[in-house]
């Protein structure tokens, strides 16, 4: 009887064998996952058992179902609306400008001469020290939040433009002058790829910079967007919104930087560092 | 006889026509006063020590920079030449653009008005030449130092420059590749006919390509040598190092 069973126990050893493989596969690639996913366990537990009050913190799933509702009613799309066209259109013109003085300041020694140290100045003082100011100047208008976000998406923009055109291989440069390229063929062909790596670490830091500044911004001067939904419902002590709110900032940060790096990484293909797997 | 010695010159190749050239750079003149004459399709190699000024005439000749003094004319026949079309340089390093594929590092070395219906062809072609056809799609950083300067040499020939000016673009490569480089380039200057300026530290080198051997001692011309030996030449043969010994030897003269 014995001697029936083990060739059967041979056959399927490779099969666990995979198996096996595939769980460590699987595990692999869980594994950061593990942390935040036995957090959320022991949140939800503590709810439910009631160590945790819920006016400090509500359950995962109360939060969960305060989104569906917010969803439902229409207003979460809304207020993501508002709140992304505010941080898109204050990026577009902080990053531009950055990019565009950044270049001016790297490819020219006057511009820099002229340039620089005021916006080294400027970027001294915290871009929210501002906020009364800003207040002052335009209300809880949207020119108010896209002035902060455009203010403070500039600087790092900026800094690490004027870095990557300044830091492109010279010798290439003088390839390109001996190769008859002429100025705008230069920058197209030369200055520019050769700065884009440092232009894209200006990026990812400028959309962190964004969401921070519009989060603040909203939440003290603002009547729409998530800030102001998350603002509006601690009057009420609806601390599921509040919570709910917090996560939505966090996907959309995340998904900004995501998109950021899918960038980076179909640009900057020809570089070996920036290569996927 | 002479057909072996020297390639026959392309109809177009440009001769260089060297005046009391002199060139400081705000110090004592790197160059007192050059005046050389090179043929149109002839192999002349510069040697001398570091700092004898001679990547400073190659750079001169080149157009990158300006002559403080003297003149510096390149002809084809009674065409006057602009270095910009005429002249390709081969730098020390192969000065690839990474962000962009080998064929596209090649295509820089074309002409601007070249139809953009032939460009492809053009840099393929140049990429058979150096026997690189089939990497034309990938990125420089896969390739290796040696084929890296044969990319360079190819961007170079893309254009068909009537003077190709080489500032030791062999320095970096180790001896076997060296001598696989120095074949090929031997080897395009015959088929192309064009006229070429090799600087070198490495006097074997020079007397194993050049027609023409000059010295250059204190930015100025200390011996003027025709190595007129037949091509392809053998390494190790007992003229060539008749030559080789009588070049470093003054060069060593010149330290003393």
């Amino acid at each position: 009887m014995s001697g029936a069973v083990l060739p059967q126990a041979g056959l399927a050893a490779p099969a666990a064998r995979r198996a096996g493989l595939a769980w460590r596969g699987l595990g692999r690639s869980a594994l950061p996952w593990l942390l935040p996913a036995l957090l959320l366990l022991a949140w939800q537990a503590g709810s439910m058992a009631g160590w945790i009050e819920e006016e400090v913190l509500p359950a995962p799933s109360a939060v969960l179902a305060a989104g569906w509702d917010l969803a439902q009613s229409g207003e979460l799309l809304r207020n993501i609306e508002v709140s992304a066209w505010r941080a898109l259109a204050g990026f577009a013109i902080g990053g531009g400008l950055g990019l565009g003085f950044g270049v001016l300041t790297g490819l020219s020694r006057l511009g820099e001469r002229l340039l620089d140290s005021s916006v080294q100045m400027l970027r001294n003082i915290p871009h929210l020290a501002l906020i009364p100011l800003v207040i002052l100047w335009f209300g809880i208008d949207e020119a108010a939040k896209l002035f902060l976000v455009a203010l403070g998406s500039f600087f790092p923009v900026y800094v690490n433009t004027m870095h990557g055109v300044r830091s492109v291989d010279p010798q290439l440069v003088e390839m390109g002058r001996a190769y008859g390229m002429d100025a705008p063929r230069l920058f197209r062909r030369i200055v520019l790829p050769g700065a884009l790596p440092s232009i894209f670490v200006g990026l990812r830091y400028g959309l962190g910079i964004m969401w921070l500044t519009l989060i603040v911004a909203e939440t003290i001067a603002a009547n729409s967007g998530i800030g102001y939904m998350a603002m509006h419902a601690r009057e009420f002590m609806l601390v599921d919104v509040v919570v709910f709110s917090i996560l939505v900032y966090a996907l959309l940060g995340k998904l900004a930087d995501s998109l950021a790096r899918l960038l980076e990484r179909l640009c900057l293909s020809w570089n070996p560092a920036y290569r996927s797997a | 006889m002479d057909g072996m010695v020297q390639a026959p010159a392309r109809a177009g190749a440009a001769a260089v026509g060297i005046r009391g050239l002199r060139k400081d750079f705000g110090g004592p003149s790197v160059l007192q006063g050059i005046d050389l004459d090179i043929p149109a399709g002839q192999f002349l190699a510069v040697v001398g020590r570091s700092g004898c000024g001679k990547s400073t005439l190659l750079r001169l000749i080149a157009g990158l920079d300006r002559p403080s003094a003297g003149t510096l004319a390149l002809q084809a026949g009674p065409e006057r030449l602009a270095p910009e079309a005429a002249v390709r340089l081969m730098f020390q390093e192969p000065r690839l653009l990474p962000w962009s594929s080998i064929r596209g590092n090649v295509e820089v070395g074309l002409a601007r008005d070249t139809p953009a219906a032939l460009r492809e062809a053009r840099a393929q072609a140049a990429l058979a030449e150096v026997g690189l056809a089939d990497r034309a799609a990938e990125w420089p950083s896969v390739l290796s130092g040696g084929q890296k300067q044969r990319v360079a040499l190819a961007r170079a020939l893309v254009s068909r420059p009537r003077l190709l000016v080489l500032d030791e673009p062999l320095g970096a490569l180790d001896a076997l590749t060296r001598i696989g480089m120095q074949a090929l380039v031997e080897e395009v200057w015959r088929a192309e006919g064009f006229t070429a300026v090799l600087v070198t530290h490495d006097v074997g080198e020079a007397v194993a390509l050049a027609d023409r051997v000059i010295l250059l001692e204190r930015g100025r011309v200390a011996m003027d040598l025709a190595i007129d030996l037949p091509r392809p030449r053998r390494r190790g043969d007992a003229a060539l190092a008749g030559f080789e010994a009588r070049i470093l030897e003054r060069l060593l003269a010149g330290e003393r």
